[in-house]
């Protein structure tokens, strides 16, 4: 090859992956600009069209006064609302998965392989199949559209995924390590504490952001399980864009979506690294 | 007692996750199951018909249209994010600068919710204000491009919108599959003059098998469970013709107070899980084992 061809193929190559960055990105670029016109400039312009002058009237308006449904408060009392729902189920279904990987990997006894893959099986069913005794079961226990009835919802479900991770990450250690600490007499607890806990670090990691993704992303359980007023952000951003009182508002529309859509990207950036390693253990070894 | 307490200890810490797992898994599933063989509408009833409501599904034109979406969306939506997956892994391998950043962008709708996805291409895709408004303004004046509002080709929009979400993705897996392939197999293909297409097509694709499977499972997994994405782009519409199993089933069960009929539609999808989840997995133990 000479280097005419190669500079050619080279050109031809970044020529590629630039056009489909500029692609990936394209969505993102038209939420923004989009939450940044008034409904004037959009009517007028085109999607790509920057905005005159920044107004973040829309953006205010997203998140305290627009309409999703019946209620005017924007979306910010759902953002709490998942929050309210993200944070404890991501707390338990890890320390429950901490546990569980914990038994699986390093003290397992007759039929704990079979129990672990009975548990995998939960990573992929399709829930619609647990959709109607489920909520059978929370109409029982009081909790039907409620914030605790999601979290134990979250929880459940989320085990096998919490529990599949930190067992793949424990059954890498050597066994020896607990034989040892057993002879010495160190207890179950004790040895969880003092020596695995300590290394748990990257999985925990791992774990907490795969969990928050999804438990935050959540439409179906949030949708089919909670009530006026307990609606995760997804639902509200969804009855938001399919309000139309007073005629359509792109602006706030898409400034909702970003605000819907800031804090899984936030964590993104900042660890994407355990993002992918997440999505990879979750979703091929799964 | 306390030495009781101690053996069995591993076994006691299990113990929720297994009730849980044996109520909320396998009960509920058998629990949907056994409803999907009632005449159940607005509440349970335990009144056994038989396979009527799956008789009922399946004369269901709604139901034939969701299904019928289904393939389409499966083996497109597979299909293109192959196809853009390895071809963006291939060429992120031929180390090019600010392959870090590059990756970052590909993979970054993952993060983000289907409902978000769907809202964002629901203004892409406007007709009138969207991508068509946008290449009339390029002076192709006549240019039209409705296809959110088609019946036709509403699905279509939903394969758009999820390739973008889910094909880095796909990037991501084969990027690690190439990382892992051996460097001097490589070199001896090119000193025996192999051109570097032909190496990549005879000798590194037949190595990204287990990645393609994996890929193709994972993908079908997404597919069959999608249900936020179509609620939040198209609604289903127009009319039902963009709906997918997942949408037919909620709308069916919690909507309509047909709970037998969404139960039965429930033990389809299911069923149609298991048909691509027991023979990979089958295989990957296989593999395994030998």
């Amino acid at each position: 090859m000479n280097s005419l061809q190669l500079k050619m193929g080279r050109a031809l190559i970044y020529g590629l992956l630039i056009t489909f960055a500029l692609l990936y990105l394209g969505p993102l670029y038209v939420m923004l600009v989009t939450s940044l016109k008034d409904i004037e400039e959009i009517r007028g312009g085109n999607i790509l069209a920057l905005p005159e002058h920044l107004n973040f009237s829309a953006w205010s308006k997203a998140w305290s006064s627009a309409c999703t449904g019946t209620d005017c408060e924007g979306l910010a009392p759902y953002f709490w609302n998942s929050v309210r729902i993200v944070i404890p189920a991501v707390l338990i279904s890890t320390l429950i998965g901490a546990f569980n990987g914990y038994v699986l990997a390093q003290w397992q006894f007759k039929g704990s392989n079979m129990l672990f893959g009975a548990l995998l099986f939960g990573c992929f069913i399709p829930f619609q199949v647990i959709l109607l005794p489920m909520a059978k079961l929370l109409a029982i226990l009081g909790l039907a559209n409620t914030v605790t009835g999601l979290v134990a919802v979250h929880v459940v479900y989320g085990v096998t995924f919490t529990t599949l991770f930190f067992r793949n990450y424990y059954v890498a250690i050597p066994n020896e390590l607990v034989r040892a600490a057993r002879l010495d007499g160190a207890p179950f607890f004790t040895i969880f504490w003092r020596i695995f806990l300590p290394m748990s670090t990257p999985i925990i990691v791992v774990t907490v952001i795969w969990q928050f993704t999804q438990i935050w992303n959540d439409f179906l359980f949030g949708v089919v399980y909670s009530g006026p007023g307990t609606q995760p952000i997804t639902v509200a951003l969804n009855n938001l864009v399919n309000t139309s009182v007073g005629g359509k508002q792109y602006n706030v529309d898409m400034a909702a979506a970003i605000i819907a859509a800031l804090p899984t990207l936030f964590v993104y950036f900042v660890a994407g690294k355990y993002f992918v390693r997440g999505l990879t253990a979750g979703a091929v070894k799964g | 007692m306390f030495k009781y307490l101690e053996t069995h200890l591993p076994k006691l810490v299990l113990a929720p996750t297994v009730i849980a797992m044996l109520v909320c898994m396998y009960g509920f599933i058998a629990w949907t199951a056994g409803l999907s063989f009632t005449k159940s509408r607005m509440l349970p009833q335990w009144e056994f018909v038989g396979l009527d409501q799956y008789a009922r599904l399946f004369s269901n034109p709604r139901w034939q249209v969701a299904l019928d979406n289904l393939f389409i969306f499966v083996f497109l939506f597979i299909l293109v994010s192959l196809v853009l997956g390895l071809l963006l892994a291939i060429f992120l391998d031929q180390k090019v600068r600010a392959e870090g950043a590059l990756r970052t962008i590909y993979l970054y709708p993952m993060a983000i919710s289907f409902v978000v996805t769907g809202t964002a291409w629901k203004w892409i895709l406007n007709p009138g204000l969207g991508i068509e408004k946008l290449v009339r303004d390029f002076g192709f004046t006549d240019f039209e491009f409705r296809w959110l509002v088609e019946q036709d080709m509403a699905i279509y929009t939903i394969v758009i919108a999820a390739v973008w979400q889910s094909s880095g993705f796909v990037m991501a897996m084969f990027l690690a599959g190439l990382r892992g392939v051996d460097d001097n197999l490589v070199k001896a293909a090119q000193i025996d003059g192999a051109s570097k297409i032909q190496t990549y097509w005879h000798i590194i694709l037949p190595m990204m098998k287990p990645v393609f499977f994996g890929a193709i499972v994972v993908l079908a997994h997404i597919a069959i469970k999608s249900f936020d994405l179509v609620q939040a782009l198209t609604g289903g519409g127009p009319g039902y013709a963009s709906d997918l199993p997942a949408n037919f089933m909620y709308t069916f069960a919690f909507s309509r107070a047909q709970m037998g009929l969404g139960a039965a539609s429930a033990m389809i999808m299911l069923c149609g899980v298991l048909a691509i989840l027991v023979p990979y997995l089958y295989s990957e133990l296989r593999t395994k084992r030998s």
